[in-house]
């Protein structure tokens, strides 16, 4: 019988031969990272294991993202651990403020992180690189020390559930809302402990900034991680990128999955998640006219540089609405570099919109946006639980960043249609 | 290890967020951790429950974040062992990882009350409601997982491994 594409990846990366689902394997890792929230545990475990160095020194990453630049002193302190054991371990890839990016972008963007990868970071969000067809898996701290300290993880061979997206996508319905109707079809348990495997012919025809967008958000659906087969797109952008060589792997044709669920994306529209759940993704029809105080581009969602030209594309010769405050955050310091290039910060800056230095900030409540009591956001990010941005009586509406520039215009939840 | 205590109930999909906000990430300091520890969900549930208390949970316990700040706190403000039935996959890591007693059973979590005193041997994995007068048998725990746990938790195997390896260069 054929194999997926994971276990084809899983099995080149361990000893144990005859793979079967359910197995536990250790598998070697080829890239380990670590952020300023998860990193100052896992330095403080990797230093108590009694390794004298990480497993490699290039293949290790350090980025200080989520409270960085820091937004206060406890969040300068650990910030700080990260750089002196970077020092101390003479770790390549540490990203100071100037060269750093939110991790999920920055790491593809850096050739770091490549197709038929182990990637495993300690951050949920690591299954982004999956767009890439590597498989990436979040950790918490102590298995992240275990990587720097052993260069391989324990994980156990989980089934796949074969995603397959066919027809014509509709006006602006991009990676994000695929991804948001996938998961309210699903649930945020549909895929626990599984992989989501996305294919069919409006994958291939996806950029890699909307693959990586849909990756991202498989852990949202408790997937274990989110994989697309590599093809020409994917090799195109990892032209000047790749650091070093790397393998693709594809399914076989007749490989085993647990499920094939099929979609049909004619019937999709923008699509807006209710809170407090990812799940909760409904129409833009049934959306529209809920009043916004405050609109987020950014994210390792939605920060790239596609994301920035469709909320430009609409911001244009506009004005944020009176009342809004929409803060745009660029996923990396290329993309940022790249929007000013391009004319595009001048249009968001031009219609009223903050524009900030790369962060994860607002997204998980860090700072940099923070909702008051009773305020209501529509943000381009990956969840909208309880609290998520700020006060715990506060709401997030999870949505595409063309959904939530044209919201931004109109001052409540509304279609980029509406304000074009 | 036999564990005994009172049980709190949790309802499905209880994400980190709320069992850690992330607005205390900026330290790892269990016990500053543990203040906090579902403050968002019901901010009394620190001071009213008791060191040992058992939490019995719905679906999907821990979704969200990879923060084992999550775990920590809950171990931290006192909670000796979860019941859920299921749990997100980084949590159920993190949580063997910190030595943290995990365990997946949708029986126990229907039939069980706020309230209900248990008494839960981990190492024989049975369960007693002492209320219902009832006694459930847990679902053992793979080879591997079981070795990382009788060692002491993910950071003793590593030790070890990392002993032998030194061993092994010179």
């Amino acid at each position: 019988m054929g194999k997926t594409i994971v276990e084809k990846i899983l099995s080149a990366h361990t000893d144990t031969d005859n793979l079967k689902i359910g197995d536990i394997i250790k598998a070697r890792v080829d890239f380990a990272f670590a952020n300023d929230i998860t990193a100052p545990m896992a330095i403080k475990y990797f230093k108590e294991s009694g390794a004298k160095q990480v497993f490699d020194k290039k293949r290790v990453g350090l980025i200080p993202d989520h409270f960085a630049p820091n937004k206060d002193i406890k969040s300068a302190e650990q910030c700080k651990l990260l750089k002196e054991f970077a020092q101390e371990y003479e770790i390549e890839n540490y990203f100071e403020i100037g060269k750093m990016g939110v991790e999920h972008a920055l790491l593809p963007e850096k050739g770091l992180v490549l197709p038929g990868d182990v990637v495993v970071g300690a951050d949920s969000h690591t299954d982004t690189s999956g767009a890439l067809g590597a498989f990436a898996i979040g950790v918490g701290s102590t298995d992240l020390a275990a990587v720097m300290a052993l260069g391989e993880v324990w994980l156990k061979i989980p089934p796949t559930i074969k995603f397959v997206y066919s027809g014509k996508l509709n006006i602006w319905v991009s990676g994000k809302d695929l991804i948001l109707y996938t998961i309210s079809k699903i649930g945020v348990d549909g895929a626990n402990y599984k992989v989501m495997e996305f294919s069919g012919g409006v994958i291939r025809s996806l950029s890699m900034d909307n693959r990586f967008t849909m990756c991202n958000m498989a852990i949202e659906a408790g997937a274990k991680t989110g994989i697309i087969e590599p093809d020409e797109i994917t090799l195109e952008y990892l032209k000047g990128r790749a650091k070093r060589p790397f393998q693709i792997y594809k399914s076989d044709p007749d490989a085993h999955y647990e499920k094939i669920i099929k979609i049909d994306v004619s019937k999709i529209e923008p699509q807006v998640a209710f809170p407090h759940l990812p799940e909760n993704a409904k129409p833009i029809s049934e959306a529209k006219g809920i009043k916004i105080d405050q609109s987020i581009i950014g994210s390792c969602t939605n920060g790239r540089i596609e994301d920035l030209r469709i909320a430009a594309e609409i911001l244009k010769g506009q004005q944020v609405h009176s009342e809004v405050r929409l803060i745009i955050i660029p996923a990396t310091q290329e993309v940022y570099l790249q929007a000013l290039r391009e004319g595009l910060v001048d249009i968001f800056i031009s219609s009223g919109a903050a524009v900030s230095t790369p962060t994860c900030g607002p997204c998980l409540g860090g700072y940099m946006g923070i909702l008051a009591k009773g305020e209501r956001a529509i943000s381009t990010t990956n969840r909208n639980f309880v609290g998520r941005m700020g006060h715990p009586e506060s709401e997030v509406y999870l949505a595409s960043p063309a959904v939530a520039a044209a919201s931004a215009i109109a001052g409540r939840i509304a279609s980029p249609e509406e304000v074009k | 290890m036999i564990i005994k205590g009172k049980v709190w109930k949790f309802k499905d999909n209880i994400d980190t967020d709320v069992i850690i906000p992330a607005r205390y990430l900026n330290t790892s300091d269990p016990k500053e951790l543990a203040l906090h520890c579902m403050e968002d969900y019901d901010s009394e549930f620190v001071k009213k429950m008791n060191q040992g208390d058992i939490i019995v949970a719905g679906r999907n316990f821990g979704c969200g974040s990879s923060r084992e700040h999550a775990p920590i706190a809950l171990k931290a403000a006192g909670v000796s062992c979860i019941i859920a039935k299921s749990f997100a996959r980084i949590f159920f890591r993190n949580a063997i990882n910190i030595g943290l007693p995990i365990f997946e059973s949708e029986e126990i979590a229907v039939q069980c009350s706020e309230g209900d005193f248990l008494e839960v041997d981990t190492v024989k994995g049975i369960l007693k409601n002492i209320n219902k007068d009832k006694t459930y048998k847990l679902n053992s725990l793979p080879a591997f997982i079981q070795n990382i746990i009788s060692l002491g938790g993910l950071k003793e195997y590593v030790k070890e491994e990392v002993r032998r390896r030194n061993r092994e260069d010179v």
